[in-house]
């Protein structure tokens, strides 16, 4: 987790990842953001997020972001 | 005989008797007709008429959706010109613009009748929905159109500028229907064309969709935002509306192969291809390729000077690996002059500044006589009568068989996410926070990331806090870092080529 916290405080030092669980609805992810936790993740985590998990209730969070990436690593 | 168009509404004005009833520009939720479009935008025309608008801007704040073209062409019906402003820009840019711009009149939607009070201006607000209840003067609005001619200006776009300030294109219906006219052929526009527009309504891009649809009776249907950030849902939206060709930037079209949509789905209905704003990488190309193996895909390249886009290449051939995408050659009525450092005409191998010549450059930059002076020059290669150029500031090359290829930028000024960026109006904005020593912003090509380097004694996430506030969504940097101090040249300026390396060096350690 501490290492997801990490990649998102990079991206928008100024937003509080450990409390805010609107991340997509209020607009603070951005596409650009989307490709670079995608990427970041990948490097970091070792999983590939299937483009079928790329939907907003699994941004919206870092929360729920790091139970995806969970459930992919168990899933290998 | 052939007719001369000498008004871009004469499409609208032709195509409405022709398709009344089929839909021109609509959205998840919206679907006009052409006879809404016409009747619509005429009376926000009559609108404007009676109250006293003409030959002056009127700035359209609106969301991005359907009506906001009507009401653009509605100010055109007036004899006035459109400018859009987005709440996706910050306060603070569009006090600039309207500040440029002095306006008399602004066009709000439901969304941004209240918004429009938090900014400098004090003018007329209309509600594009009051405007259209206007009973429709066919007798005003013959008269505006008779006297209109081709050179008077349709709309007014803003560009990052490298002072700090943004730059206000003016574009005349002339150039519009050069381009237009181009556009069309080589995107083969008819009326079973079924555009997906992707490109912001206040940038120049988005004309790829709105005029050809008049002037072909296409359909333009409008992606919500949102979709790009989720791929999927992207391609599935294009094949619910059977969209089959689509004229987006190059991170839109990577977003969809990079991160596998092809793997689950095809947009079973495209085409047709067309993208632009910077060079699309070619193991993304290649997917897309694999993809839709019988779609046109097609190079665009233009500033927005030039009213949209200039030169075309529709990939013909197997390109190499390391080869970029040519941008080809100039549209139809259109040169392309390749100028050496001697202001001569570059040879071939020989790189050069991409300039351009014909019908299709717009007007410049409004009251901004300096600026527009400076790029908009008389052309060196002739001292027989005046004749202007643009001088794009993008370096290009001609290869072995004579297709155009881009170089690279004369200074600082950067692609990102399909946006044209100045790095030094990043830099101004930065300096001028209280806290902030100095900055100075790179660029990573590679990984495509804006860094701002700054010294200071403010924290990083208050120099992003203020840049939110300051800079659109698109110029934020993606990488803030703090310096002790800030590295100079000799002379004393920031040394941008060191930073850069320290940047390469910090990222493989």
């Amino acid at each position: 987790m501490e290492a997801l916290l990490q990649i998102l405080s990079d991206l928008h030092p100024d937003i509080d990842f450990e409390k805010h669980e609107a991340l997509i609805d209020e607009k603070i992810l951005d596409s650009f953001d989307i490709i670079t936790l995608i990427t970041e993740i990948n490097e970091e985590y070792d999983v590939r997020i299937p483009v079928d998990e790329i939907i907003p209730k699994n941004f919206n969070s870092a929360k729920s972001l790091y139970e995806l990436i969970k459930r992919l690593q168990d899933e290998d | 005989m052939m007719e001369r168009q000498n008004n871009v509404l004469e499409y609208l004005d032709n195509i409405v008797d022709i398709c009344p009833g089929k839909i021109c520009y609509a959205n998840k939720s919206e679907h006009l007709t052409f006879k809404e479009v016409y009747n619509s935008a005429r009376a926000i025309g009559t609108f404007l008429h009676q109250k006293g608008h003409y030959k002056r801007p009127v700035v359209v704040f609106m969301k991005k959706h359907p009506k906001t073209i009507v009401a653009f062409l509605g100010v055109i019906y007036a004899g006035c010109f459109y400018v859009p402003i987005d709440e996706e820009m910050p306060a603070h840019r569009i006090d600039m613009i309207i500040d440029n711009l002095s306006p008399e009149a602004v066009i709000c939607d439901n969304s941004t009748m209240d918004k429009i009070r938090n900014f400098s201006y004090r003018g007329e607000v209309y509600n594009y929905d009051d405007m259209i209840k206007t009973a429709v003067d066919d007798e005003v609005l013959s008269r505006i159109a008779e006297k209109a001619i081709d050179t008077d200006p349709i709309y007014i776009v803003f560009t990052s500028g490298s002072t700090g300030v943004p730059k206000g294109v003016v574009a005349c219906h002339r150039s519009v229907i050069d381009y237009i006219e181009s556009l069309s052929e080589v995107l083969r526009v008819d009326n079973n064309t079924v555009f997906g527009n992707q490109t912001p309504l206040y940038v120049d891009a988005c004309l790829k969709e709105i005029f050809p649809t008049l002037k072909c009776g296409a359909t333009a249907y409008i992606i919500p935002k949102e979709l790009f950030m989720f791929p999927l849902k992207l391609v599935e939206f294009l094949n619910e509306y059977k969209i089959n060709t689509i004229c987006w930037v190059v991170p839109a079209l990577t977003m969809i192969s990079g991160l596998g949509v092809f793997e689950k789905k095809i947009p079973e209905y495209l085409h047709t291809i067309a993208f632009g704003s910077e060079v699309f990488p070619m193991k993304q190309f290649k997917l897309w390729r694999k993809a839709l193996p019988n779609a046109r895909f097609i190079n665009l390249y233009g500033p927005t000077e030039a009213t949209g886009m200039s030169c075309y290449y529709e990939v013909d051939r197997e390109l190499a690996d390391d080869e970029p995408i040519p941008i080809g050659k100039p549209f139809k009525n259109t040169e392309i002059l390749l100028l050496n450092d001697s202001n001569e005409l570059a040879e071939k191998g020989e790189p050069g500044e991409i300039c351009i010549r014909g019908t299709s450059l717009t007007l410049g930059y409004y009251r901004d006589f300096e600026k527009t002076n400076e790029f908009f020059v008389q052309n060196p290669l002739n001292d027989c009568y005046p004749e202007l150029i643009y001088r794009t500031g993008d370096l290009g090359m001609y290869n072995d068989r004579g297709e155009l290829v881009f170089l690279s930028r004369k200074d600082h000024q950067i692609k990102h996410m399909g946006h044209r960026i100045e790095l030094g109006e990043i830099e101004m904005v930065v300096n001028r926070m209280e806290g902030v020593v100095s900055s100075c912003c790179i660029f990573d090509e590679e990984n495509k990331k804006i860094i701002l380097y700054y010294t200071g004694n403010c924290s990083k996430a208050d120099v992003v806090s203020y840049s939110k506030e300051k800079l659109p969504r698109y110029m934020i940097p993606n990488l803030v870092l703090k310096l002790d101090s800030m590295p100079l040249t000799a002379n004393g300026k920031i040394n941008r080529l060191l930073l850069k390396e320290m940047y390469i060096t910090g990222r493989r350690s």
